[in-house]
């Protein structure tokens, strides 16, 4: 009885924490809506209806990260730790980068636009298959490169290298290569860093940084644990535009 | 009747999200692990229950925020609305105010929801030991995405070159990076990635293409992009100066502690 009367006092403090995670959003729209716009608010039952949804979906997925996605990667890579096969690290990182990247909607969705974008700028020829063709190297350009941001990211946590150094370096790296690229290419590829990392991918990246760090001595969780997320956001700028310079 | 349907093509679309992640999974587990992790039950609960969330915040999206961000957005660049100069098919960056407040907020509102920013800051708040707040850090990270989408709006305005601020946003980094704490550096870092997407995305992109639209002399291809990469810098930028900002008062607290003590060895000896 007090086990069912703790599962609702829990779900009643998810939902309401969701509904604070929501409220900046209602807030917004509808003072925009009644100050700024000043237009009766179109269909308000059904934004009612999606906002309860809204709700009751964050409530899950938080308590899904809770008992699913945060344990299971830790102890996976507990797992690899204890192992002690870098091999099998390595490879564990690229699949986890490059399989939740490459089917990921808005990359297809970012690079589907790119290839017109590029085409329109006369860089490759406008019929559908060369689109289609662009666009497929593409996808899988940014593919590779969260594939090799999550393999560097293990092995600095491995190597216990600081975090600010590499991402200067490809700061820099970043900055030259802005230089040489074609200018249709440099809004997409700047772009393309941030809409790598989905939602499933990145409780489960950062997880696994933080379970390597906390399971090999020496390593700090907090400065060694994190950083994966950043490495992913950046090597796919730097190879979206080599991807523009080589095509 | 619309609305099951709706939910269910959305959880179709979400399985095909969570399956290629469940194979590398259990593909590692079984090859290289070789061993059942601990409570597998409650771990495959786990992965329905996001799966769950997932589709009912994406269907719960779809109906309540895109459409009316998207009206938004296109009421709000309409140069009728906008008035001024716009109405003659001129551009003054300062007809423009209430995109700019609107960029602002709308950022804001939805980095707070996101759930990927959610799921970092929980981590880091328990790794932390509470040394670092995660309804803190989600507020930092959302001031910086509204600093970030707002100065963005004013770029496509003004037409200006977009490597030129992503540039001088990496060198600022940079600074506070060599001012900042090693502790904070990476989540930091992090946090850049983490607040752009499922709810800012597709908010913050209707808001870049509807402004190079309507704005005479802007190409929607050419300026309409960059929004996103002004949202994952600036929250570095935000995080970092909060980490400057608390190291700097802690140093000022204890140099004050620490001359109240003398002063009263002084006046007590």
């Amino acid at each position: 009885m007090s086990d069912t009367l703790k599962t609702i006092h829990a779900l009643g403090r998810l939902l309401a924490g969701a509904a604070g995670d929501l409220l900046p959003i209602v807030l917004v729209v509808a003072f925009f809506q009644v100050v700024v716009i000043r237009e009766p608010f179109p269909n308000l039952t059904e934004a009612l209806i999606g906002a309860a949804l809204v709700v009751v979906g964050l409530a899950f997925f938080i308590r899904g990260l809770d008992i699913g996605l945060f344990p299971l990667g830790e102890t996976m890579a507990q797992a690899f730790a204890k192992k002690g096969s870098l091999v099998w690290l390595v490879g564990f990182a690229f699949a986890l980068g490059f399989g939740t990247t490459v089917a990921e909607p808005a990359l297809i969705a970012v690079a589907a636009e790119a290839a017109r974008t590029v085409a329109e700028g006369g860089l490759i020829a406008t019929d559908p298959e060369a689109l289609n063709a662009y666009a497929y190297g593409l996808r899988m350009t940014v593919a590779v490169s969260v594939g090799v941001a999550i393999v560097v990211g293990v092995v600095r946590i491995i190597k216990g290298w600081p975090v600010q150094r590499l991402i200067i370096a490809g700061y820099l790296g970043i900055v030259a290569l802005t230089f040489f690229a074609p200018p249709e290419i440099v809004g997409i590829a700047y772009d393309s860093g941030g809409v790598t990392t989905s939602t499933i991918t990145v409780p489960l990246v950062t997880a696994l940084g933080v379970g390597l760090a906390s399971s090999i001595k020496g390593r700090n969780p907090m400065t060694d644990g994190f950083g994966l997320i950043a490495f992913a956001s950046l090597t796919p700028i730097m190879f979206v535009m080599v991807y523009g310079m080589v095509y | 009747m619309e609305l099951v349907n709706h939910i269910l093509g959305t959880a179709w679309a979400t399985l095909f999200d969570v399956i290629p992640i469940a194979i590398i999974l259990v593909c590692f587990q079984a090859v290289a692990i070789r061993r059942v992790p601990p409570n597998p039950k409650r771990i495959a609960v786990g992965f329905l229950y996001v799966f769950i969330g997932l589709t009912l915040f994406l269907v719960g999206l779809e109906m309540a925020l895109f459409p009316v961000g998207q009206t938004m957005a296109r009421q709000l660049t309409d140069p009728q609305f906008v008035g001024g100069a716009a109405v003659l098919g001129q551009v003054k960056w300062t007809d423009y105010i209430w995109v700019y407040v609107f960029a602002a907020a709308i950022g804001f509102a939805t980095t707070a929801a996101e759930p990927s920013l959610i799921a970092v800051a929980l981590k880091a708040e328990q790794v932390s030991g509470g040394a670092i707040n995660a309804t803190g850090l989600r507020i930092a990270v959302a001031i910086g995405v509204a600093v970030g989408v707002s100065l963005g709006a004013f770029r496509i305005v003004s037409g200006t070159p977009l490597h030129w601020y992503i540039i001088a946003g990496y060198g600022v980094v940079m600074l506070q990076t060599l001012a900042a704490s090693k502790f904070i550096i990476a989540l930091a870092y992090d946090s850049g990635g983490v607040t752009t997407s499922t709810v800012t995305v597709p908010v913050v992109t209707a808001l870049g293409l509807g402004l190079a639209a309507t704005i005479p002399g802007r190409s929607a291809v050419l300026d309409g992009f960059g929004l996103i990469a002004f949202a994952s810098l600036f929250p570095i930028m935000a995080v970092l100066a909060y980490a400057n900002l608390v190291q700097w008062l802690e140093k000022r607290q204890i140099q004050r502690n620490f001359r109240d003590q003398n002063q009263q060895r002084e006046t007590h000896p």
